[in-house]
């Protein structure tokens, strides 16, 4: 069995609040009542292992899952998955989904009058490697309106789903992209306390990761709470 | 020390990546143990139901061990996505109990994490069950104030039949626990 050593730095320090007025679907969400703090058990240290047979290759590359190309600007987006001690997790499930270059997203709920592209779901899974690393081809998401307030648009942004080493490690959360004169307007990533935090899901333009004459290249590293695993027996 | 990467909503479009909505079994068809379905509905503080939630639970296989081998559907995790009336539902099975802090035993139960639109943080809660184990020696049970403890048990509600809400927020809201 393998388990993180369970070391939880507060995540209060990043995380935003539960509570966060300006983000209006929070206020009738959140639990009034304090979290019952607890010391992690077995329950919370381990959680699921994903195999190499839960991603196929084609899951990373969201621009050839239809017979023809998503309209759009092509990105590469690559990172790593760290602990908070700086080491890789290796084998962590990455999931993204995100709209398409017009600002909508192929989910039957989306009623933004903006298009729809046949050859562009915007979803994609990969598992990182011995290093962390994880890859994916997509396009760049456009902004959309959103009803929180008058005239709110959502700043272009990638949704992460992560299953680390453990369920201590479970993220999920938005990458969004620099330079972005929405940032300061969108109350969800204002929500996350102070600048400092907030760029952290900010990613980095690298001309390194672009691919010429094909997709410009962006670098979002994730950093997980706890260390990496300590192999087990029990 | 690298600092974290802070967390964010699912928001309400996250069922394009979930490969497995709706009801979800946890193990396959061939684990032996007592086969059962937990079913119920996500409340917010006006006791709407929440219509794009995101439920995760994670559990002991029957013989009260967690399943950590690497698999393409690893078993113990089941994923369901609520329905427009905020109903839910898991097929499992039964989980054994767990060793606990302290050489403790754990009650069987199922960890639960809950994402959805609104929710800036994943909550996280437990799920117990009225007739397996002993809840009153459970350690984890035991540090939940005691008004509050049957908000974590699931009710029978016929042979092999549970029922959990999750209630957000105000009258019987549900215990969750720092993450």
């Amino acid at each position: 069995m393998i388990v993180p050593d369970g070391r939880t730095p507060p995540a209060d320090l990043v995380d935003p609040p539960l509570d966060y007025p300006p983000y209006r679907a929070s206020q009738k969400r959140h639990p009034k009542e304090p979290l019952v703090i607890l010391p992690s058990t077995l329950s919370e240290l381990t959680g699921p292992v994903f195999g190499p047979g839960a991603v196929r290759p084609t899951d990373g590359d969201l621009t050839r899952q239809h017979a023809g190309e998503p309209i759009g600007e092509r990105i590469v987006l690559e990172g790593r998955v760290l602990d908070d001690g700086g080491r890789a997790v290796t084998g962590a499930l990455v999931e993204v989904w995100q709209a398409n270059s017009a600002g909508r997203y192929a989910h039957k709920e989306d009623r933004h009058g903006a298009p729809l592209d046949p050859n562009f779901t915007g979803a994609g899974r990969a598992l990182t490697d011995a290093a962390g690393r994880y890859r994916f081809e997509t396009i760049r998401p456009g902004a959309y309106p959103w009803l929180n307030h008058p005239n709110a648009w959502r700043p272009s942004h990638i949704h992460f789903s992560l299953f680390g080493l453990g369920l201590v490690q479970r993220l999920v959360t938005q990458m969004y992209f620099p330079g972005d004169p929405l940032l300061a307007l969108d109350p969800i990533f204002q929500s996350v306390p102070g600048e400092r935090a907030q760029s952290r899901l900010v990613a980095r333009f690298d001309l390194g990761l672009t691919e010429p004459e094909r997709a410009l290249g962006f670098r979002f590293d994730i950093v997980l709470r706890g260390r990496a695993a300590t192999p087990m027996t029990g | 020390m690298s600092e974290l990467t802070p967390s964010q909503t699912v928001g309400p479009y996250f069922a394009l990546a979930v490969p497995w909505p709706g009801r979800t079994a946890a193990f396959p068809p061939e684990t032996p143990g007592r086969r059962i379905l937990i079913e119920g509905r996500v409340l917010d503080g006006d006791g709407v139901p929440v219509s794009d939630a995101l439920l995760e639970t994670w559990q002991a296989s029957p013989a009260g061990r967690y399943l950590t081998e690497p698999s393409h559907e690893p078993g113990g995790l089941a994923r369901a996505v609520v329905d427009g009336a905020g109903a839910w539902a898991i097929e499992t099975l039964m989980p054994g109990p767990v060793v606990g802090p302290g050489g403790s035993t754990q009650a069987p139960h199922l960890l639960v994490s809950v994402f959805a639109r609104g929710l800036l943080v994943r909550l996280v809660t437990r799920i117990y069950f009225p007739d397996a184990g002993d809840l009153s020696a459970d350690p984890v049970l035991r540090q939940v104030p005691p008004a509050r403890r049957s908000t974590l048990v699931a009710s029978a509600i016929a042979q092999d039949r549970y029922r959990f809400d999750i209630v957000l927020q105000g009258p019987g809201e549900t215990v969750f626990f720092a993450p």
